[in-house]
């Protein structure tokens, strides 16, 4: 393990903003600020080339008196986290807002207004985010006091949809119902002709309270639901889950957990980049290759059912180790490697397609600069030449001692993000193999102590999709007072909008496939 | 109309007629389920048996209609005239017997407009209900038509020109008569650029995805996405009926033998046989294709049918040249 980050350039910043309680706990320097400071720190750490990876709002009325917000900024070049505490008092449920300079805060601070009700100050968009349209505009759920949701119906007020209007410009509305199965969401289309001209994306229609559900759980159970956040990230959720509760009791897992930790969450990438990939190339109507896509799929699902007891690997992670010892998975490697040839065979086909590759080339392209805004994550950045990989940038489980490359595209369309599946597909499987071979013995789980009360923590994980947080406050008696939960499609559904700009209305699939974002992560 | 007539004449003749009908009616679903389950097969899928589209025809016409209140007469009536027009063009087209009285009915041109009537009933119900995948397949199915149903009519002509008709009957007759012509460049290049217009014409790829579930690429699907019931049975079925008569008139253009000259029992029989060996192995060669093809980008769709466009040109010119 490295040396402990510094903050000796960020701590004199913070101290002129009149911090307190400033605190550097490993890579993690904590400080709480005054209302009226937050959106100079904040900006001031902005300028010092932090991201806002993270914000959220707590209700601890009941042992502070007050409402807290948390802004996590993470270092994208130095393994190192700021995380800044505001206080909000319930009789002045307000804050001030920092949406003018960083984008994904004005998504956070909108989804802090509808959950909790706290306004953000200055917010340019007073429109709901992540509240259910059925919901009354008064209805926070993440209050401590909300009563369950009553039998709500539609108030039938129209969503506001931005209009654009012009000779020959027309809307299409499609969705939250689609022909094919798919999750819930609605897309509206301006088109000039074939040619799209603005789209926004209405989501939100699969609120199920998971947040909320977390609430009160004791942490070992809190594994169960985290499988259950996205269907497709049944490690990366659960890891990200136990990696806050262990970064909160202060343990570190035993090297044979945190080994197996990295081959269960390179199964999940496998799994999830081949199908992606199949479907990509399935929206070009070269269904046979989906077809054998498919097939390598179902071969590395019987093998995490085989490895694990179940296909999505559900059941295996806790916090402080592994619910169950890896058994048989020095065969991994041998089989790996014979699915990843067969899947470079796969995929050197649908190269050699060029009506196929002129489908891909230039579609659906996100420029670096918009990327870089938004706060978009995975292989959305990557393929958009941003260099950002959690498992290399904050090393978690044991892949500070694995070697593997972190694939980098420049040109942000299509066919970028498909071969950088292809590309991750070949390094996970190296991973796999490296983290086999070093599987040490041992204990494969330590014990997990009661968490110290009114703390909170965050795990880090790099899921398939891109990077997963989740931020754990403990309250008392060994239970969860609050779970935030950052799925990787909450900061990358927006630059799709961006994405499609200028493309034609019958490539969107395609371009949707290339992104492949959770509607169930995206809502909670 | 030049030199209709001749051939067959009397009641065989129209027993030909009604049979030739019934024949393409009763074949067209099971050839799309063909080309779907060789496509299945290709894809390493085990697929649904080729009578699956029977299966579904039946399940339609069971099935109750769902009408959008915002749809009028048009939206009810356009089934029908899909369907009437594609069966008479399926009548039109000389399969198994050549030259038939019905020939003095119409020519290509005729066949050529018939199929343009239904591709405009169908888009103008694909607008009628107000729904935007509607309008949307209507405006790109339209665009398709414009640039696809003038090469079949060059196509056909360069095709006429040796004949010396533009009966469709006539010119398998002589196709017949006179085999080599079947090999000059300019009978080849007309054949190819049918067969494109065919993959166009009848929603097939790289032009139109017929298995795709995505509402936004759709083209046919699109225009019919708010059928139900019977209407929906007809218009599936006057497609795949369309489909067959395409590759029918591919089959008996470029390989007319087979196809009885007079109209007597046995080499009816015999012509209906060879008929459906030939589509069966044209419709088996669109599935492999199919599975080597991906959809084209729509905006190249149109420089696809100006190569098809250009082949039929160069075919009418060479036709004039050897003449």
């Amino acid at each position: 393990m490295s040396a402990p980050p510094k903050f000796d350039d960020l701590t004199p910043v913070l101290e002129g903003r009149g911090a307190t309680g400033l605190e550097a706990r490993g890579r993690v320097l904590r400080c709480g600020l005054a209302r009226e400071a937050v959106a100079g720190g904040a900006a001031d750490l902005l300028a010092r080339r932090l991201e806002l990876d993270l914000m959220l709002a707590t209700d601890r009325r009941a042992d502070r008196g007050v409402f807290a917000i948390h802004y996590l900024f993470g270092d994208p070049v130095a393994d190192r986290f700021v995380e800044l505490a505001v206080d909000v008092p319930p009789a002045d449920a307000r804050f001030p807002s920092i949406a003018t300079i960083s984008y994904p805060a004005s998504r956070y601070e909108r989804e802090i207004r509808d959950q909790l009700g706290l306004t953000p100050v200055g917010h340019p968009d007073p429109r709901p985010l992540v509240r259910h349209g059925f919901w009354p505009e008064d209805y926070h759920p993440l209050r401590k006091d909300a009563p369950p949701p009553g039998a709500w119906v539609d108030d039938g007020r129209p969503f506001p949809f931005r209009r654009v209007e012009g000779d020959g410009l027309y809307e299409i509305p499609v969705g939250p119902v689609h022909a094919g199965i798919i999750e819930p969401g609605h897309f509206r289309f301006s088109a000039d002709g074939e040619t799209i001209i603005d789209m926004k994306a209405r989501l939100y229609f699969t609120h199920k309270g998971t947040e909320k559900l977390f609430e009160g759980r004791r942490p070992g159970d809190g594994v169960e639901l985290a499988e259950r956040i996205a269907g497709d990230t049944s490690v990366g959720h659960p890891l990200a889950y136990c990696q806050a509760i262990e970064a909160l009791a202060d343990i570190e897992p035993p090297p044979r957990a945190l080994h197996a930790r990295v081959i269960l969450l390179e199964l999940e990438r496998l799994y999830n980049h081949v199908t992606d990939f199949g479907a990509i190339v399935n929206d070009t109507g070269f269904a046979v290759a989906q077809a054998h896509a498919a097939r390598i799929r179902e071969i590395l699902m019987r093998t995490n059912a085989r490895l694990t007891g179940h296909r999505l690997m559900r059941g295996m992670l806790r916090p402080g180790g592994l619910q169950r010892d890896l058994e048989g998975a020095s065969a991994l490697p041998a089989a790996i490697d014979r699915l990843r040839a067969d899947f470079d065979e796969l995929v050197a086909i649908c190269l050699d397609n060029s009506m196929l590759v002129d489908r891909l080339r230039g579609a659906g392209r996100l420029t670096r600069r918009t990327a870089l805004d938004h706060g978009a994550v995975g292989y959305v950045a990557r393929a958009s030449g941003i260099d950002r990989d959690v498992r290399r940038d904050h090393p978690f489980a044991a892949y500070g001692g694995l070697t593997f490359r972190v694939p980098v595209l420049e040109t942000g369309d299509v066919e970028a993000r498909a071969m950088i599946r292809v590309e991750e597909v070949r390094e996970s499987a190296g991973l796999i193999a490296q983290a086999v071979e070093a599987l040490p013995g041992g204990d494969f789980a330590c014990p997990l102590p009661p968490l110290p009360p009114g703390q909170s923590a965050f795990g880090l994980v790099e899921g398939w999709r891109g990077g997963i947080i989740h931020w754990v406050l403990a309250g008392a008696d060994d239970r969860l007072d609050r779970v935030k939960i950052k799925d990787p499609s909450f900061v990358n559904w927006r630059p799709l909008t961006f994405a499609l700009l200028k493309n034609i209305v019958p490539d969107f699939p395609l371009c949707n496939k290339s992104f492949n974002l959770s509607y169930s992560g995206n809502d909670l | 109309m030049i030199g209709a007539g001749g051939g067959a004449t009397g009641l065989g003749a129209i027993l030909v007629e009604v049979l030739q009908g019934l024949l393409a009616l009763l074949l067209a679903p099971g050839i799309v389920g063909l080309v779907r389950f060789i496509k299945a097969r290709l894809q390493g899928r085990r697929g649904a048996p080729p009578w699956q589209p029977y299966r579904e025809l039946a399940k339609l016409f069971g099935k109750e209609m769902v009408v959008s209140r915002n749809a009028s007469w048009i939206f009810g009536v356009a089934p029908y005239v899909v369907f009437a027009s594609t069966l008479a063009v399926a009548l039109l087209v000389p399969m198994l017997a050549a030259p038939l009285p019905i020939d003095r009915a119409g020519d290509l041109i005729v066949v050529v407009y018939l199929l343009l009537l239904g591709t405009f009933a169908i888009g103008l119900a694909g607008l009628d209900p107000g729904s935007a995948f509607g309008g949307m397949g209507s405006s790109r199915a339209l665009t398709i038509a414009a640039l696809a149903e003038p090469t079949i009519a060059l196509a056909v002509f360069a095709l006429a020109v040796p004949a010396g008709s533009t009966n469709l009957g006539r010119i398998v007759a002589r196709a017949i008569e006179d085999p080599g012509g079947a090999l000059s460049p300019g009978h080849l290049m007309a054949l190819a650029a049918l067969f494109i217009v065919m993959l166009a014409e009848a929603g097939r790829l790289p032009v139109d995805n017929p298995a795709t579930h995505l509402e936004l690429t759709m083209i046919h699907e699109a225009m019919i996405l708010e059928y139900s019931g019977r209407s929906l049975a007809l218009l599936e079925w006057a497609a795949f009926l369309k489909f067959f008569v395409f590759l029918s008139l591919l089959a008996n253009l470029g390989l007319p033998w087979g196809v009885a000259l007079n109209p007597g029992a046995s080499a009816v029989l015999v012509a209906a046989a060879i008929l459906i060996v030939k589509v069966a192995l044209l419709a088996a060669a669109v599935a492999v294709l199919e599975t080597r093809l991906a959809k084209l980008r729509l905006f190249r769709v149109p420089e696809l049918l100006s190569v098809s466009f250009l082949l039929a040109l160069l075919a009418i010119t060479s036709s004039f040249l050897v003449e």
